[in-house]
């Protein structure tokens, strides 16, 4: 089966060594994850992992199965790129002087939309959010001039299928009563 | 307010007012052992902890710990117990190597879905992570081999903690539960009120069997030709003795078992057709690929039963019984999946099913065990006189003298597929194996276990000489307890199956396989276990009589042929239709 990015979003229990459990469930399967990134989701007490993947369909719902019998998550889902709205943010550390000259560097970061965050007589940080691509496309213009340091982040994504976690939740804390 | 017992009257720390217990931690693990209705617990002492067998001592006249002579022994006795008594078994040991000898155990339980509990001393919370002397990182190390687990370290959270292991280990597909506790939540105190958990939100251990897949199922076979059923370990953890065999018994379809499936219906029962897999029967593997319609009940298709997945059962429409959802179209895709209990699942499904009988069908499997009679199983059981005593005969005698009523724990190689194939088990629950993992080393002590849940029922361990000598140590545990386990130790000299797998795939190759082996007998004169050794035929049938109605454990030693092979087999790769007689 042909390899595609899928987007896992994983609902889980705030639990010590909970993440331990959900990255020996892709490390056994030889699964790379591409990103990931954990927050407490809208629901209190309950945590969101965007977990991206490079791998066969078939292989992204046997994972997501694993994942979801886990005790302590609450429910698993895996979409398309083309059903979520993502977004990931990268930093870019420059040397100051190369922006205050007021040359080809500072076109590029205007060029880019890309955001100011810090300046300090001898750095200064850009912040640039967007697909990896455009991120990335960032990054190469600004290289030629000399980056510091770089950083991105992983995926955060929102799903585009309307029914809310918390009508799953509701579900599951009625079957797990039976 | 909580009554304390008069025997830890000092040892508790009892304020008696308001209905506050303040209990130390340590003596709180002990009380919810007996709140979850724990009398029995295997273990082994350590530094981390001591304080829980300082506890255990108040309370001996209510749990019974027995020792066993490795923490690995523990596990598998544990595991004995919970596999024939449905009970949930409990094992404890200190931190560190304590700690790591549970491993292969709980790896055993995780596989083969054995409910047990297993609780570890840490040490203690200010020193977690400085590699103090015997701190092992038990949770991270057990995480992929267990159900669930949880590391804790103040007093106040350890009833919290048991009542939900007890719970996760045993509900649902059941598992393996680690509690690791350190010193300091052992000797901390906590105001003790017992609540059993009966549910976590995250976690549905029964999900509700919908009723279009039970019509579904039912309508596939009402229109069968040639349905055939598999039935694995989930017809036994899910309870379903009376709802299975009504289902087969109604609809006259010939049922096949997986070696976790083993006893959940009588051997000889007319519609048994016998064993699955890489060394099971010649026509319940052949015709796995003519039947129309699989119906696999709480079995999941290990590669051991299914040999080369593209070509197995290709042909049938494929109904999944099933509780754990992730093994749906984890190996073999179902057109129809059941998921939830069997136990409802096949009481809902034999109510919509039509009586039918498959008796042209049935005689394939007759034709098909003609075959294997003539060319395995005959001169297995009955071998020329000429051949040194074989496997499959032994086995047939202790069937025969123990009317197939024992409990039989089998360890992992030739002696258990050849038990397996040949002991007549009459009993509900009275196979005790290492499926998943192939343990060696699994049945001493899992056979000890056993013992203790069920001592109105005799139980006999059957041992490779490599196995044996994998937990030979147990044996001490069953001199010092004094229980009666017969210990047949199938004596080949060498590792059996990795020698057959060296004569058919590896030239010949006998590549550390053969064990020059110490007199048994004469170990178990140290344990003061009665023996007897048989090396000729003329003496084997009257050796396993005494052997059988000996009161007390008892060891008997059979001299095998050496090169034997265990048929028919798969061999690795192929698919099961092209299964070898020889």
């Amino acid at each position: 089966m042909e390899k595609k990015e899928f987007t896992i979003s994983v609902f889980t229990e705030d639990q010590i060594g909970l993440l331990n459990r959900v990255s020996i469930i892709f490390t056994r399967r030889h699964i790379n994850i591409e990103s990931i990134t954990a927050s407490e989701s809208e629901v209190k007490g309950v945590h969101r992992y965007t977990i991206v993947v490079n791998d066969a369909e078939d292989l992204v719902i046997k994972v997501v199965a694993q994942l979801d019998k886990q005790v302590e998550i609450v429910k698993s889902f895996y979409h398309e790129t083309s059903e979520i709205v993502y977004q990931e943010i990268a930093l870019y550390k420059l040397a100051t002087s190369l922006i205050a000259a007021g040359g080809e560097a500072e076109k590029i970061v205007r060029k880019h939309n890309a955001r100011f965050l810090s300046f300090d007589t001898e750095f200064t940080v850009i912040e640039k959010t967007g697909h990896k691509e455009e991120t990335q496309r960032l990054f190469d213009e600004l290289e030629p001039y000399g980056i510091l340091e770089f950083v991105r982040s992983g995926r955060v994504a929102i799903t585009k299928p309307m029914k809310e976690f918390a009508a799953y939740l509701a579900e599951i804390e009625i079957a797990s009563a039976n | 307010m909580k009554k304390v017992e008069k025997s830890n009257e000092k040892e508790s720390l009892l304020i008696d007012k308001e209905g506050i217990n303040v209990i130390t931690g340590k003596e709180a693990v002990v009380k919810s052992l007996i709140a979850e209705g724990v009398d029995l617990i295997f273990g082994y002492p350590g530094g981390a902890i001591m304080p829980v067998y300082d506890a255990l001592y108040d309370y001996q006249d209510q749990i019974k710990h027995i020792l066993t002579r490795h923490e690995q022994g523990a596990t598998h006795a544990a595991q004995g117990y919970a596999r024939v008594s449905g009970k949930v078994g409990v094992c404890i040991a200190t931190s560190g190597p304590g700690a790591t000898n549970l491993i292969t155990g709980i790896a055993d339980a995780q596989i083969d879905s054995t409910p047990m509990v297993c609780i570890t001393g840490q040490v203690a919370s200010h020193l977690l992570g400085t590699d103090a002397f015997q701190e092992t990182d038990v949770v991270g190390i057990s995480m992929p081999v267990t159900k669930w687990n949880v590391q804790v370290t103040r007093a106040e959270d350890i009833p919290g903690a048991i009542a939900k292991a007890f719970y996760i280990a045993k509900s649902g597909r059941p598992g393996p539960v680690l509690v690791d506790i350190t010193k300091d939540a052992q000797f901390g105190e906590v105001d003790f009120q017992y609540k059993k958990c009966t549910n976590v939100r995250s976690y549905v251990p029964q999900p509700k069997v919908k009723l279009e897949a039970i019509q579904a199922a039912a309508d596939l076979i009402n229109n069968a030709k040639k349905p055939y059923i598999l039935f694995g370990h989930g017809v036994l953890l899910g309870d379903a003795k009376e709802e299975f065999k009504t289902f087969v018994e109604k609809t006259g379809i010939p049922s096949a078992w997986t070696i976790m499936g083993l006893s959940a219906l009588p051997t000889d029962h007319y519609l048994n057709v016998g064993m699955l897999g890489m060394h099971g029967n010649y026509g319940p593997n052949l015709l796995t690929n003519e039947c129309d319609v699989l119906i696999a009940i709480g079995m999941r298709f290990d590669d051991r039963v299914t040999g080369d997945v593209s070509r197995y059962a290709s042909q049938a429409k494929v109904i999944h019984l099933e509780l754990d959802h992730a093994e749906i179209d984890k190996i073999i895709k179902a057109d129809v999946a059941v998921v939830g209990n069997c136990k409802t699942s096949l009481q809902l499904i034999t109510e919509a099913v039509k009586e039918g009988t498959h008796e042209e069908w049935l005689q394939k499997f007759r034709d098909c065990d003609e075959e294997e009679n003539q060319k395995v199983i005959n001169e297995e059981l009955h071998p020329s006189d000429d051949k040194m005593i074989s496997m499959g005969e032994v086995i047939n005698l202790v069937s025969e003298a123990s009317n197939g009523q024992a409990t039989i724990v089998t360890d992992v190689g030739q002696h258990q597929m050849v038990a397996q194939r040949y002991y007549n088990y009459k009993r509900w629950r009275s196979n005790v194996t290492s499926g998943g993992l192939g343990t060696m080393g699994f049945a001493l002590p899992a056979a000890i276990g056993a013992k203790f849940a069920q001592s109105e029922n005799q139980v006999i361990a059957v041992i490779g000489d490599g196995g044996f000598q994998m937990t030979i140590q147990e044996l001490g545990t069953i001199f010092q307890t004094k229980i009666d386990i017969k210990i047949l130790i199938l004596n080949n000299e060498f590792l059996g199956m990795v020698r057959q797998w060296q004569d058919l795939f590896f030239d010949k190759r006998y590549s550390s396989t053969e064990m020059v082996n110490p007199d048994f007998q004469t170990i178990a004169r140290g344990y003061a276990i009665e023996s007897n050794k048989v090396t000729e035929r003329e003496n084997l049938a009257a050796a396993v009589k005494e052997f059988v109605n000996h009161k007390g454990s008892y060891l008997l030693e059979v001299l095998v042929g050496k090169e034997n092979n265990v048929f028919p087999m798969i061999p690795t790769g192929a698919s099961v239709s092209e299964i070898r007689l020889d």
